[in-house]
């Protein structure tokens, strides 16, 4: 019996993605010092001219890769992140007031967007005890132990960077460029994948899927990166 | 600090690393310990983006933008490497399966406090990953610059910057000495010539424990 694919597809313009992102939204982002942050839906952005964010991700990136490059134009007025170190002008703008950032340890930060992505309300972690990174947060004891309660982050759009999709929003990734991509679909109330590759249903290997595509609700062809790599 | 300097310390620190143990490596002197590993040791070095078993640079022209350390800079796999997400890369940490870290430090206090991830109003880039490997690696390695810019001890009684974690740092490795956080204090073990002990003591504000032999690396 031949087997039909009745859902929709989920391939669609990088118009039609980026009427799912306004000013204002909170805005969850895959990658690692850019490797894995979507390059053509970054520069969409930058292009309609979205601002006001709250960006939520590892980090913000390089000044000119990345989410960094959303920072730099100054889109965001908030960001959620473990580190901002590598991105001065995440830094100098944090220093004059422009933007307001959230600092969570990276195993937590991952752990908090994982959470949100799977229907958690928070996470219990010892990391940060006796430090300030425990400021205003609970803590509960058990089976003898101290622990902190992190809350769950979601957004209400995430964008990813994967290696393959199919119709159906089946999500593979390449190597080190997988990092927090996983992690993120899965938290966004609206998920949008850019991917090198799209693929008919039923070509991906079922056992190679990270991401299946009932987290994934949009898929574009990416143009590919239009920056320099710090190494480059 | 000059490369022969940062070679020097890296090159000590590799001392610290056996066949079999899981490694992760800070950014900085600490990425300069993989040169320094003997080749018939098997060692597999873990990144906190997602991989396990990372390899040497690879040659120019052969980078993979895809695959990078957690500096972002491009990497190759050794054989037996494996990728994750993030968070499959923080839960190996806080479970305890790293053996040793190696990092860099702002302060380390001679109860092998940490202080590393922010300058109150000066320099604020954040802990990115190092509050978990400082508080669940076995091993936790230090690599640093002996005093500060100002000419002042970066090892102290106790740390006057926000923490990365306490109680954790097990070895100091700087360009004048090696010192070990025991229960009875923080001991010298070794000095790097030309430095002597007292050289070492002068530039040191946390109290030493000296015993009666402290080797010299030449």
């Amino acid at each position: 019996m031949k087997q039909v694919i009745t859902k929709k597809n989920k391939i669609v313009t990088m118009e039609e993605a980026l009427e799912h992102i306004s000013d204002g939204c909170t805005l969850m982002y895959g990658g690692f010092g850019g490797v894995g942050t979507p390059p053509t839906l970054v520069q969409g952005i930058l292009d309609k001219g979205v601002k006001e964010l709250t960006l939520i991700g590892n980090d913000t990136g390089f000044p000119d890769i990345g989410i960094g490059r959303l920072v730099t134009a100054e889109r965001a007025k908030k960001v959620i992140a473990s580190h901002i170190g590598s991105n001065p002008n995440a830094g100098k703008l944090m220093t004059e007031g422009k933007l307001q950032v959230e600092f969570s340890p990276q195993g937590t930060l991952s752990e908090r967007i994982r959470a949100g992505g799977v229907g958690l309300g928070g996470i219990f972690v010892d990391v940060g005890i006796g430090t300030i990174a425990e400021e205003g947060k609970d803590k509960i004891v058990i089976e003898g132990k101290e622990y902190l309660v992190e809350t769950a982050l979601t957004a209400e759009v995430s964008i990813v960077h994967a290696k393959k999709a199919d119709s159906l929003g089946n999500l593979v990734y390449d190597k080190t460029a997988c990092n927090f991509n996983p992690l993120v679909a899965m938290a966004g109330a609206f998920t949008i994948a850019e991917v090198e590759e799209i693929v008919p249903a039923g070509e991906l290997d079922p056992e190679c899927i990270a991401t299946p595509g009932i987290y994934v609700d949009m898929v574009i062809p990416t143009k590919g990166v239009n920056w320099k790599w710090a190494w480059q | 600090m000059a490369v022969d300097v940062r070679n020097r310390i890296a090159k000590r620190a590799a001392k610290e690393i056996h066949d079999g143990l899981i490694v992760n490596l800070g950014i900085g002197i600490p990425t300069l310990v993989a040169e320094h590993i003997p080749q018939n040791i098997h060692v597999l070095f873990h990144a906190e983006n997602g991989v396990l078993g990372t390899g040497p640079s690879p040659d120019p022209g052969k980078e993979d933008p895809a695959l990078c350390n957690a500096g972002g800079f491009p990497i190759t796999t050794v054989l037996g490497a494996s990728y994750f997400d993030s968070a499959t890369a923080f839960g190996m940490i806080r479970k305890g399966y790293i053996d040793i870290t190696i990092l860099g430090a702002l302060e380390v206090s001679e109860k092998g406090d940490l202080a590393n991830w922010i300058v109150p109003g000066k320099r604020v880039p954040g802990m990115g990953g190092a509050m978990e490997l400082a508080q669940k690696a076995k091993k936790v390695i230090v690599l640093m610059n002996h005093v500060n810019k100002q000419g002042e001890s970066k090892i102290l009684k106790t740390c006057t910057l926000p923490l990365t974690a306490r109680k954790s740092v097990d070895l100091i490795i700087t360009d004048m000495a090696v010192m070990e956080v025991t229960e009875e204090g923080l001991v010298l073990k070794e000095v790097m010539a030309p430095y002597t002990v007292d050289d070492v003591i002068r530039n040191t504000e946390a109290t030493l424990k000296i015993h009666a032999v402290v080797n010299t690396i030449e």
